[in-house]
This record gives C-alpha cells, sequence and structure tokens, in this order.
C-alpha cells in the first residue's frame, strides 16, 4: 500500500503512569509499536484499555496527572522524544505530527472562522504566507469533498454540520502536510450515513500524501476499513497485533474473539398479539420547537413485552417523539394514549401513577446521575417516593433492584456515580428506572456511548428484564446493528415524519424505503473491503462525489 | 563595615551556592537575586535598609514555618478524607487557615484572653504602651489590646452572621429562580437588578438612617444588600444544574421544587457558593468596618474594629502606629480568607482531577 517503507514512529517499552490517591499508578505496562511511513495503524480496545494515552504519547504529550514512565523509548523519525525539550516538541507538533480530536466541535473555537484557525498552525511554523495557505486549505477542503470548498472556509464552527466539522478539522491537521496523524475516535459521535462521507474522505487523504496514521476506535467495522495493521489493547497491555485481513479472518487470542463475536447477540422477535390493545398509542402527533416544527403526523403503537426501536439521523426527531410521549413537550396536535385513555399532553398535569408507569433510560449516564448522591439514594428515590418504602423495606428494594442489574448490593450501596465505571452507571440508571415498577420504558440511545462489550451486557440485560417483567421499551437508536439484535419492531424516521414502519424482518427485508436503504447499507461491516464496495456502487449514482485531482 | 553587614551578605551568597550545589533551581534564583537586589539597597540605604529586608524575610520565614506546621497538625487531627485534602493543599492556605482559626479563638473566648474589659477606662486618653497595657490605651483611656480582642468578636460575628443571612436568601431565592424559571425568575432577576444599581455603602447609610442602628437591624440591611449577587452567582451555576439529565429525571418523576433545589441543585452548585462565601464575607467585613467608621456600624461603647481606627485617627499625625492595629487586623484577616478562598476555587475548578 505504501512505497515507502522506512519506519516512522518507533515506540518501545511504552509505561505510562497516572497519579492517583496520592500514588503513581501504572496505566499503560510497557507497549512496542511500530508504524511505517503510509502506513495506517488501528488501535483498538474497550474505555480505559489506554488507547488514547498511547495516541498522545506519540505525540510526546501526556495528560496533566500522568507521565511516561522509566525506561520508555518514543522515536519519532530518528528522534527520541523523551528527552526532547518541550519547546523542541511543541514546533513538531501540528507541523509533523497532527491531532485529530473525537469531537471536532469541541475541538474548534467557535470564535474564530475555520480557515483562520486552518491557516494558523502553516503561519506559526512559517511554512506558508496567508494567502498561500487559505489557497491551499480550500484544495483540502475539496479533496475532503466538502460542499463549497471555496466558501465553507469563511463560516464559522456552529455554522456547519458535525460531519463537515470533522472533515475541517482532517483538513487542518492536513495543512502542515504532517508526516503522522493521529485520529482519536474521529467519528463515534456521527451518524452512520456522515460516517460513510467522513471516513471515506480520510481514507482518500491518508494515501494520496502518503501520510501514516493511527486510528483509535472501539469499533471494529470502522477499523476494519481505515487500518493496514490493527492493534488490539486491553487494560494497558497488547493482546496481539497482525494486519486486518489476518486480524479479521483469524484472531488469536479470546479477547480478540470476544470482540468479533459482539455483534452475535439476536434475541426471538415476538410478534404484535393480535387480541390485546396497545400499551401506548402514538396517533398523529405534531410538536414543535417554538416556530420550528419538529414532528409532522407521526403514529405509533408499542405492545407490552415488546420492543419498539425508533431509527433515524441524528434531527429526525426520535428523541423529541419520546419527549412528546413523556410529556416534556406538549404535542401541538394529536394524543398519546396510554391502555386506551388518553395522557394529559404536560408531565405536570399527570398524575403519579401515569408518571411511574412510563420511565426513562438515558444516553450519557453521567449526566442522567446526580454525581453528589449515592448509589442507595438514587435507586432508593422513585421506590420510596411512588411506593412508599423505607427503613428496611427500601434497602431490600435497593439490595433486590441491585441484584436484578448483576451488581453486588454490598459493594455498590454506598458508592457514588463518579466512582463507576460507564456500563455500571448505564446499569444504575436501568436500576432507577426499574425501581418505580414500570410498564413501558423508553431507552434514548442507551448504549451509543458504550464499548461494544459493555453495550451488549446492557442489552442483554435488557432482554433479559423484558422477559421476567413484560416490559414494553420504546428504543431509540441510530446504530441499526443494535436494532437488528433488540427490536421487535422498527420504525424508521427522516425530517420528523415516519417513513416506514413494520416487524423487523420485514423491516430487513427489501425492499425497503429509499431512506431505510441508505441507512442499512451505511452501516459498516466487518470486510475489509465493505467501504470500497459502497462508493463503488454509490458512486454511480451520488452526486455530491468530485473527482479527485 | 560592621559584623552585621558581612554576616548578612555572607549568609546569603552562602545559602545560594547551597541551592545551587543540590540543584534546587528556584531556590538558588530567589536567594541569589535577593542577594543582588540587597547589593543596591545597601548602597543606597545602608545598613538600616538591610535591617528591614532581614527582619522581613524573617518575617515571612517564621510565618511559613507556622504556616507548615498547622497544616501538617491538621492532617493529623483531621480524618482520612479531609487529611488528604490538607496534604496537598497550598502554604497559603495552611496561613490562611491558621489565622482564621487564631481570629475565632480570640472571638470566642474573649473575656477570659482579654485583660481588660472592652469599655473599661483604665488609664489616661492616648497613654502609651506599658507592661500592663500591650498596645497603649485609646482616646478614652481604653486598653486597646482588650479591645482587638473583643473587636474580634463583635467585628466578625457581625460579618459571619450576615452573610450567612445573605446566603440562605440568596442561594434559596437563585436556586429556586433557576429550577422554577419563566415569570418567577424574571421577576427576582429584576428586583435583584434594582437592588444592584445602587451604590452599597449608599444604600446601607439610607436604609440604617431610616430604620435606626441596632444590630439586628445591621445584620438585616448588610444582607439584603450582598444578597442580590449570591443570587445571580446561585442562578447561573443552578442554571447549569437544571439542565442535566437528572433533573429531567426527576421532574418526570413528579418531584417538587422544593426536593430539586435541596437534593439535586445544591449539592452540585456547593463548591463555587462555598468560594463566594469566603469573597462575600470580605467585602461583607469592610462594609461593616466602613459602616462603623462613618459611625453608622457597631455603636460604642463597643468595640469594634472600623470605629477604632477613626476614633484614633489623629494619632496618626503624631507618628504612632496604633491606629494601623485595627486595620491591620482587617487587612490580615481579608487576606487570610482570600488565601483559603483561592485553595476552595481551585480544587473546585477541576484543574486538579
Amino acid at each position: 500500500m505504501s512505497q515507502d517503507k522506512t519506519i516512522l514512529l518507533n515506540i518501545k517499552n511504552l509505561i505510562i503512569e497516572g497519579y492517583s490517591d496520592e500514588h503513581w499508578i501504572e496505566i499503560v505496562h510497557g507497549i512496542d509499536l511500530t508504524l511505517h511511513r503510509g502506513e495506517v495503524m488501528g488501535l483498538i480496545g474497550e474505555s480505559g484499555a489506554g488507547k488514547s494515552t498511547i495516541g498522545l504519547a506519540a505525540m510526546g504529550f501526556t495528560k496533566d496527572g500522568c507521565r511516561i514512565g522509566e525506561g520508555s523509548s518514543i522515536e519519532f523519525d530518528g528522534l527520541e522524544l523523551t528527552t526532547t525539550p518541550q519547546s523542541d516538541l511543541q514546533s513538531l507538533r501540528g507541523a509533523r505530527i497532527a491531532y485529530v480530536a473525537q469531537s471536532a466541535a469541541a475541538s474548534f473555537n467557535p470564535a474564530h472562522k475555520l480557515i483562520d484557525q486552518h491557516t494558523e498552525a502553516p503561519l506559526q511554523y512559517r511554512i506558508q504566507k496567508r494567502l498561500e495557505s487559505q489557497e491551499d486549505a480550500m484544495e483540502l477542503y475539496e479533496r475532503l469533498r466538502l460542499p463549497n470548498p471555496r466558501e465553507i472556509g469563511f463560516r464559522y464552527p456552529h455554522q456547519v454540520s458535525g460531519g463537515q466539522l470533522q472533515r475541517a478539522m482532517t483538513a487542518m491537521a492536513m495543512a502542515c502536510r504532517p508526516d503522522l496523524i493521529i485520529f482519536d475516535e474521529p467519528t463515534t459521535a456521527l451518524d452512520v450515513t456522515t460516517q460513510i462521507e467522513v471516513l471515506s474522505a480520510i481514507r482518500d487523504i491518508v494515501d494520496q500524501f502518503n501520510t501514516a496514521a493511527l486510528y483509535i476506535t472501539h469499533d471494529l467495522a470502522v477499523v476494519a476499513q481505515m487500518a493496514d495493521v490493527i492493534k488490539v489493547l486491553l487494560k494497558g497491555d497488547e493482546v496481539e497485533e497482525a494486519d486486518t485481513r489476518s486480524m479479521l479472518e483469524n484472531p488469536q487470542d479470546d479477547y480478540t474473539k470476544s470482540l468479533w463475536a459482539v455483534r452475535d447477540f439476536k434475541k426471538d422477535q415476538v410478534p404484535r398479539p393480535t387480541d390485546a390493545a396497545p400499551l401506548i398509542s402514538v396517533k398523529n402527533i405534531d410538536a414543535s420547537y417554538g416556530d420550528t416544527p419538529v414532528l409532522e403526523d407521526v403514529s405509533f403503537d408499542i405492545f407490552s413485552g415488546m420492543t419498539v426501536a425508533v431509527v433515524g439521523e441524528s434531527g429526525s426527531g426520535k428523541s423529541t417523539a419520546a419527549r412528546c410521549i413523556t410529556g416534556l413537550l406538549p404535542p401541538t396536535k394529536g394524543e398519546i394514549l396510554f391502555q386506551g385513555t388518553a395522557l394529559p399532553p404536560d408531565y405536570r398535569d399527570r398524575t403519579k401513577d401515569q408518571l411511574r408507569q412510563a420511565q426513562m433510560i438515558y444516553q450519557m449516564a453521567d449526566t442522567a446521575l446526580n454525581p453528589k448522591v449515592k448509589i442507595s439514594e438514587i435507586i432508593g428515590r422513585p421506590a420510596a417516593f411512588y411506593s412508599g418504602l423505607h427503613g428496611p423495606e427500601l434497602k431490600n428494594r435497593v439490595d433486590e433492584l441491585l441484584d436484578l442489574i448483576e451488581l453486588d448490593p454490598s459493594q455498590y450501596y454506598n458508592r457514588y456515580p463518579p466512582e463507576l465505571s460507564g456500563g455500571q452507571k448505564q446499569r444504575i440508571g436501568i436500576a432507577r428506572s426499574l425501581a418505580a415498577e414500570p410498564t413501558f420504558i423508553i431507552c434514548d440511545e442507551v448504549t451509543s456511548a458504550l464499548d461494544q462489550l459493555v453495550a451488549e451486557g446492557i442489552l442483554r440485560l435488557l432482554d433479559k428484564l423484558q422477559k421476567e417483567l413484560n416490559l414494553a421499551y420504546m428504543f431509540i437508536t441510530h446504530d441499526l446493528a443494535t436494532v437488528r439484535s433488540i427490536a421487535d419492531e422498527v420504525v424508521v424516521m427522516q425530517y420528523g415524519k415516519v417513513v416506514e414502519q413494520g416487524p423487523k424482518d420485514v423491516m430487513f427485508k427489501p425492499p425497503h424505503h429509499p431512506y431505510t436503504d441508505l441507512l442499512l447499507s451505511s452501516v459498516p461491516e466487518m470486510d475489509p473491503d465493505w467501504l470500497t464496495t459502497l462508493l463503488e456502487e454509490r458512486g454511480v449514482n451520488s452526486n455530491t462525489e468530485v473527482n479527485n485531482p | 563595615m560592621n559584623y552585621f553587614i558581612i554576616g548578612f551578605y555572607a549568609l546569603l551568597i552562602g545559602v545560594s551556592s547551597l541551592a545551587a550545589f543540590y540543584q534546587k533551581r528556584t531556590a538558588f534564583l530567589l536567594l541569589f537575586s535577593l542577594t543582588l537586589v540587597s547589593f543596591v539597597m545597601g548602597i543606597v540605604g545602608g545598613e538600616a535598609m538591610l535591617w528591614s529586608v532581614t527582619i522581613l524575610a524573617g518575617l515571612i520565614a517564621f510565618s511559613a514555618g507556622v504556616s507548615f506546621s498547622f497544616r501538617e497538625f491538621l492532617v493529623i487531627l483531621l480524618p482520612e478524607d479531609y487529611a488528604k485534602e490538607m496534604r496537598t493543599a497550598p502554604l497559603t492556605a495552611g496561613f490562611g487557615l491558621f489565622i482564621i482559626f487564631t481570629y475565632a479563638i480570640s472571638g470566642i473566648f474573649a473575656p477570659i484572653i482579654a485583660p481588660y474589659g472592652e469599655a473599661e477606662v483604665i488609664s489616661s486618653a492616648f497613654a502609651p504602651a506599658d507592661e500592663n497595657m500591650l498596645l497603649g490605651a485609646d482616646q478614652l483611656g481604653r486598653d486597646m489590646f482588650s479591645r482587638i480582642i473583643y473587636g474580634a468578636r463583635n467585628t466578625v460575628g457581625l460579618a459571619l452572621l450576615a452573610t450567612i443571612l445573605a446566603f440562605a436568601m440568596g442561594a434559596t431565592a437563585g436556586l429556586y429562580a433557576a429550577a422554577v424559571g419563566g415569570k418567577l425568575d424574571q421577576l427576582l432577576g429584576r428586583i435583584v437588578d434594582v437592588i444592584m444599581s445602587i451604590p452599597s455603602l449608599i444604600f446601607s447609610l439610607l436604609l440604617l438612617s431610616i430604620f435606626g442602628t441596632n444590630t439586628v437591624t445591621l445584620i438585616i440591611v448588610i444582607a439584603i444588600i450582598y444578597a442580590p449577587r449570591v443570587f445571580r452567582l446561585a442562578r447561573s451555576v443552578g442554571g447549569n444544574v437544571v439542565v442535566m439529565d437528572y433533573i429531567e429525571a426527576a421532574k418526570l418523576r413528579g418531584e417538587g421544587n422544593w426536593y430539586l433545589i435541596r437534593k439535586e441543585i445544591l449539592p452540585n452548585s456547593t463548591a463555587p457558593l462555598i468560594a463566594e462565601f469566603g469573597l462575600e464575607f470580605c467585602f461583607v467585613f469592610l462594609l461593616v468596618a466602613g459602616l462603623s467608621f462613618l459611625g453608622l456600624g457597631i455603636q460604642p461603647p463597643t468595640a469594634d474594629w472600623g470605629s477604632m481606627v477613626r476614633e484614633n485617627a489623629t494619632l496618626i499625625s503624631f507618628g504612632e502606629i496604633t491606629p494601623l492595629i485595627p486595620a491591620g487586623a482587617i487587612a490580615l484577616l481579608t487576606v487570610a480568607v482570600n488565601f483559603v478562598v483561592d485553595w476552595m476555587l481551585y480544587r473546585s475548578s477541576g484543574l486538579k482531577e
């Protein structure tokens, strides 16, 4: 793939230590890594595996409270980074090593235009004059297939979409034509449809300039498209390294195999009961934020014991539909029936029992749990509030709920949310909703912030609970793999309208609505040729494509 | 050339060489620049100047030592959780805590510590210091030292009560406005704007001349003047918290506003509110002192640092430092509180983690 096989980055025995509780604790235990010019290496692993830390260390940088341990060696193009003074490292970063962060929205300064931020590094290192650099930026924008490449740079970060911003960030990283780019989960925050555009743009530009890259992600299917070599990490240790094809076809280690097998979970599809009435019935609702209409004539039914997945890109109105059902956003038209009776549109007018019946699990467990309240109280409060439990009864109930979500009560009873991992927090969120003894739970992207292994655990748990407690789920997601594993029925939404709905087996079989088709075909697959094939297929009738110069 | 000057330079150069030898970069830079500066000062100011440099350095070293020992003392004494916080605290915080501790002790045990009563006339007016009177007498012949001790109780106590009241009012209203929003938020916000648009000293003078000066009125008036600042802070901090999902979850559960404020919003807003408490305490303290200086604060014969400055102000023209002592007491407490507040701000800003 690359013409020039000299070694660019050679990391030997990398040890990184973090400072906590007045001790230095080793978080990366002696990683070796060799990257050739023009090569793309995928670093994968769960959160806490140390992949981002290693990515930063490749620039000779550690976060506050971390340090590179004794005996580590990071050699970049013949230069030993661990002993290079800060000032020299700084002139290396940006010019020869660039970094693309997960959230482009947070990494751009909102007060400056894109192109001014783009030209900053070339101007500072006196590589180009301002006008030259602007011209170069426009060319890069064009290569990354941004719309209006000549004008888009003069916009502010909030004026372009998330996918465009991520591409502008990649262009910015390219500004000085670095030898090495570190991509830290660049597409994790994007929809599947946007992700494809960013992935293909990144791949092309890395190819064209023969840039080496470290591609950090927890999504295997994505890394299969991007990387020449894959390195699997677990808790700061290397599990195995191999080139992409052999890694995918023949993983050696058990851990790697478990990562590969994640997408195997599939629950048995439950058919709609013929005799019963729906538990929740959304009837022709319209809703708007101020004067902007967001939902138009949305209707669907949810039956007891069934999971309805609501799918769509961001901005398709799937979360808004959930807000209408919970009563946070009263619909402007239409009604929501619960067991045949209409719910008051505003949650403040609903009775305690109506509120109890419908619970919600949130996407970000970090913001969904009060960090200053103990687990016992987070879970205990709904139980106390609705059922009036207190004293030993309440404690028993909390223990029971913790058992239900497979966390040991004696260990977690008195802890605070920040002490837990992402998956554990999400479990606490589930326990909180169960404490109210609901019949219906809205799951708003509950797994999208989690690693695949952890996410699978959550899905299995939700499935188990559904069978035990006969719960109905409304499962909001943009990830079709999740839909495949957990849904009974699927509702596809676009621009605030329901495009298509039906049982899962029917929905996943052609013929599809064109939008469903686009969503389905955009889900990355484990095949390393998937992206190439897909782009070729789409290239025929796609007009967003700009010919490469 | 006398022995003092020779010793002075020899010590400085010796210690800075030692620092250089042991690779203590900062210490060496500090000491050696002090050496160079004292060459200039010695030439310009002579021996007297060098003496004052020595005394100043000694004072700083002494207070650093005291802060260090006090911090270690607290580390040993406190339970594990707090001890860990203290161990990482800067020396300035240790100094601040020590000063606050000293003030608290002298305020609480004033009648035991003070040799005379605060209103007791024991000698002639403006009598100089002797073995009975550590700091001399004031304009009526009362013991200055005793009055300073009692002043800690009166002035600090009053400022503390007023600040607590201001916080109780401001924080409750602010968090309530953040939780409820809408018209009530607007209404409270505009009332606060009106109060804040009037200069605080003039407003308090106005209110005090209407309602008369007694301790209770004084506390309430000061609390009303300072509550709006707390309101603004509490509202903006609370505003960041109410958008979190856990608040939404609690609202959907059907929780009332009082529960939301008490259990969900307040625990997540305490850090900035505590830091603000320290700052506001200083402002309130200065306002009390200022009001007393103008004659509208704590009324005689009760000892109060602000009025003590005014009453003894004439002594300044005779080259006496007596009126500066209560002023210094005010300044020292303000500095100490700010040291502690800085430390808390640093901790709550998340720089550490």
